[in-house]
């Protein structure tokens, strides 16, 4: 059996995508594309594809993960293509590797998030961010199933900056989408994944609480990146970098169906 | 050309979206509003001079799924320079917001706001919707009542079951077409296109002219209604020369030249059906006596079996669904069926596909059809329709199923290791009593009994599911009265207290209904004239919204509304429900030509009333309903004898 890692993301319109609605596009996608699936045993076979940490609803992201179990194997670029072109645009295929590693998951402990704050002054935006660091503890409080929930919103914050947002939005979709002209605030947030989780939402309620920041019209939230917390550089890296440098070690799965993957193996032979 | 150039102003038409944006973090579910769905199409606005904005009038989950929008969505977007959108009702919660920050009724493909189409096509599965049509047309700017849009405005089009009474909203809508959508949304596009190119000359109601005067659309403005003293209808007729006095519906003969969905919508919220739906006949002629939708969609037409195999092949291939639906109104009479199945069943037997063929009749061939659509899958139900408890009353309504038959068709699924039936009735049928509705505890019975022999086990289940009878037009109930509200909530108590209280049974025995207050209001809305009108427009008013929908729909908001509304008519909601209507009435929908004989109809009724059963035409010779002669069709069936071969495989 192959195990395939996949990025994907969440753009533009298709943000508000919950994540039982993309598992159902996604499952339907495998259909489309005849991908080999692995399934589950039982009394309803389900193919075996493992999510991890989906962003909420309303929340672009450029760093989602999950991991598809396979009967056969396939070259992780050509199924990130097919898998792609399955999809709705928006909803897209960004990277595929072999999983050459243990637990995915484990390597998630910490997303960058892009807070767009269309009609915030980026002053205004520097000065809440400040108070928010500043401060030894930030109360928020939120909606559960179990009623209010107050929680510290500030220790899993490892960084909270404010900019200006100088350039254009990344795609056309997204940019026709937003009020083009007036003051843009962006902060960039680190979260480490805590329990209880604390969400970009939770944050801007923290600004609210001690800065009496209140964007006009709501953030737009997007995740840019998912992975391993280095405590020392206070980035997140890359969490398919170690199964991309073992399978540059180790190309074997992937030659047996490859054609590009067989090339090297000429090479070697000449 | 100048009035060209004025048209092509208000044409500069921009996105609603970046507002919408701003109401969605706020709202449930907000992916329903925002389209993108695998399948959709997004043509450029500007290359297209005719455009339509499709509407099913009820919620996104409920209205995607429509086959009706669906087909007429592909049917127009494939014609060069035609574009379709659709568009569904928002919920309160985000029509509060659009209300709030002006934003229009808008459709999800572009999110172009639908005042700026061309046509604005509703399709009406059911009265109920009617309420969600005055909401849409508010939110949009457009004018509710048709007489108060200008050139502007969109042509407001009704399609759809209920169209074929389109009375209770002929103020809201400037035209309506009855019958099968796919020709006529074409034929209308031509029509509008010359009007266009020539300037829109005459302006609306030129437009709305020449589409009355080809004598199958439907426009009300052109028909007066003249009453008599008490009430009833003196006459309906055309108010200018050039209009005809009856209005025919629209008949597709060959389903083969109209694989439509090719590729089906898939969208990415969760709706009530996620599959790959193929119509494998369209029509029904079985003559039960309450379907309307067996009576107005005669004749009988097949999609072949290789036709049907083509559809599914390319649909799973589009869209990846895991289900494929065989619709119709009575799926096992496809002449081919068994071999549809059993094609089917092997050429997806690999693939996990589960097939479901729904509308069955109760015979124990559907068994064996069951058995073999279920082969890799799961056993979970199997529901049947018998209607009426009594043969009394089958013979009324013209269901010829015997209680023997149920019998012998529950045992075979009970042996086969079906574990639970579910069987449909009605309640409040014509003649009925009191008795006949207590014998479907005594038939839920006999198949508990059945099924525990059968089975060796106490371990099956009958459930047992019951609605009020609401007379629709065009079928030989239409002059029937409809039981009050209070008098088959009275018999469906009675029903529930005696399969409750059997001490063998009724623990075996499910019990679902429905009272009898909605099934009221669908029949003033669907038996209804001109002058119910004023009740839907009151109800909206009022804040009526989704009425299909149990926890909008408001009973007493209905009967307080129709009381004021109508007092001025002399009439009332039991004069439009309750009432026996006689040979004489003209009925409101007369002028509506569905191809069925009044003659026939009406002798089918008093056949009715003496208990007299008539056969399908499908298998047995013509009895003259009419349809085919006046319509110019005839019923069209196999078999061609054809099988379905396995897909080639390509080898990975």
């Amino acid at each position: 059996m192959q195990r395939i890692r996949l990025r994907y993301t969440k753009r533009g319109r298709l943000r508000f995508t919950s994540h039982r609605d993309f598992q159902r596009a996604f499952e339907r996608a495998l259909r489309r594309a005849e991908v080999p699936m692995a399934y589950s045993a039982g009394f309803t076979p389900h193919p075996k594809v493992s999510y991890a940490n989906a962003a909420p609803t309303g929340t672009g992201s450029e760093a989602e993960y999950l991991e598809i179990a396979l009967t056969a194997p396939r070259d992780p670029r050509k199924l990130r293509e097919l898998l792609d072109t399955s999809l709705p645009a928006g909803l897209d295929i960004v990277d595929a590797v072999e999983a050459r590693t243990p637990a995915l998951a484990e390597r998630l402990t910490a997303s960058v998030w892009e807070l767009r704050l269309d009609g915030v002054d980026v002053a205004e935006a520097a000065r809440a961010a400040d108070a928010f660091r500043a401060a030894e503890t930030v109360e928020v409080q939120r909606r559960t199933k179990n009623g209010m929930r107050t929680f510290d919103a500030r220790a899993a914050v490892a960084g909270l900056e404010a900019v200006a947002a100088t350039e254009p939005m990344t795609t056309a979709d997204a940019a026709a989408d937003r009020p083009g002209d007036g003051a843009c605030a962006i902060l960039r947030l680190v979260v480490r994944h805590v329990t209880p989780a604390v969400r970009p939402d939770d944050v801007l309620s923290g600004l609210s609480a001690v800065a009496d920041l209140a964007p006009p019209v709501p953030a737009a939230v997007t995740r840019l990146a998912q992975g391993l917390f280095d405590e020392e550089t206070g980035t997140v890296t890359d969490p398919l970098a170690p199964d991309r440098e073992a399978a540059r070690a180790a190309p074997q799965t992937e030659a047996r169906d490859s054609a590009a993957a067989a090339v090297p193996a000429v090479e070697g032979s000449a | 050309m100048p009035a060209e150039a004025a048209a092509a102003a208000p044409d500069a038409v921009e996105s609603v979206f970046p507002r919408l944006e701003a109401l969605l973090p706020h709202v449930q579910k907000p992916i329903q509003y925002v389209g993108g769905e695998l399948n959709s199409t997004v043509k450029d606005w500007e290359s297209c001079d005719v455009r339509w904005a499709l509407m099913y009038p009820d919620a996104y989950e409920v209205g995607l799924p429509n086959q009706g929008v669906m087909i007429l969505y592909e049917v127009l977007n494939e014609r060069e320079g035609v574009l379709a959108e659709r568009t569904y009702s928002v919920w309160p919660d985000l029509e509060a917001l659009m209300r709030e920050h002006k934003v229009p009724q808008f459709t999800v493909d572009s999110h172009r706001p639908v005042k700026a189409f061309d046509v604005f096509g509703l399709s009406f599965s059911t009265e109920l919707g009617y309420t969600n049509m005055l909401t849409a047309l508010d939110l949009a700017g457009i004018p509710l009542e048709s007489r108060n849009r200008t050139v502007d405005d969109p042509i407001v089009l009704a399609g759809g079951h209920a169209a074929f009474n389109p009375e209770p909203i002929a103020d809201f809508i400037d035209a309506a077409i009855i019958g099968d959508g796919e020709q006529a949304v074409l034929d209308m596009t031509e029509i509008i296109r010359a009007w266009k190119a020539e300037g829109r000359p005459g302006g609306r109601e030129e437009v709305l002219f020449r589409l009355a005067r080809t004598g199958s659309v439907y426009v009300p403005a052109f028909y007066d209604v003249e009453y008599l003293p008490d009430g009833r209808i003196g006459r309906v007729v055309p108010n200018r020369s050039g209009v005809p006095w009856r209005v025919s519906k629209h008949t597709v003969m060959d389903l083969d030249e109209w694989p439509y969905p090719k590729q089906p919508l898939v969208p990415l919220a969760e709706t009530v059906h996620e599959r790959m739906s193929v119509e494998i006949f369209r029509g029904c002629t079985r003559g039960c006596r309450f379907c309307q939708a067996g009576m107005i969609t005669r004749p009988v037409r097949e999609r072949s079996i290789t036709g049907i195999g083509e559809m599914v092949d390319k649909g799973l291939k589009a869209t990846g669904f895991e289900e494929v639906g065989l619709l119709s109104l009575s799926s096992a009479d496809h002449s081919e069926i068994g071999d549809i199945a059993k094609g089917l069943a092997d050429r997806y037997e690999e693939d996990k596909i589960g097939l479901s063929l729904p509308s069955t009749r109760v015979d124990a061939f559907n068994v064996d059809l069951a058995n073999e659509l279920t082969r890799n899958g799961r056993r979970s139900g199997l529901t049947f329709a018998p209607e009426g408890g009594s043969e009394r009353m089958r013979k009324v309504i013209n269901k010829m199923v015997s209680e023997e038959d149920l019998i012998r068709t529950v045992a075979t699924a009970y042996g086969n290791g079906w574990r639970q039936v579910k069987l449909y009735f009605m309640c409040g049928l014509p003649t009925e009593t009191d008795d006949d509705v207590l014998q479907i505890a005594d038939m839920a019975m006999n198949v508990i009994q059945k099924g525990r022999e059968v089975s060796g086990s106490n371990d099956i289940r009958c459930t047992v599911s019951i609605g009020g009878f609401v007379p629709k037009p065009h079928t030989p109930f239409q002059w029937a009265p409809q039981l009050s509200a209070e008098e088959t909530d009275a018999r469906l108590e009675k029903l529930r207290d005696k399969i409750r209280g059997d001490k063998k049974y009724g623990r075996s025995i499910g019990f679902r209904y429905h009272d009898g207050k909605p099934g009221i209001v669908e029949g003033l809305l669907s038996r209804g004239d001109r002058r119910i009108g004023d009740v839907i427009r009151a109800v909206y008013e009022d804040g009526g919204r989704f009425d299909g929908w149990r926890e909008y729909f408001s009973y007493d908001r209905w009967m307080a509304c129709a009381d004021k509304a109508l007092a001025k008519y002399g009439v009332d909601v039991d004069w439009y429900t309750t009432r026996e209507r006689t040979y004489e009435e003209v009925l409101p929908w007369d002028h509506l030509d569905s191809g069925l004989d009044k003659d026939w109809l009406w002798e089918d009724w008093q056949d009715s009333l003496d208990e007299t059963e008539v056969e399908d035409c499908r298998w047995t010779p013509c009895f003259d309903c009419g349809v085919c002669p006046a319509m110019d069709t005839t019923i069209q069936i196999g078999p061609t004898g054809k099988k379905l071969l396995p897909l080639t495989v390509v080898d990975k």
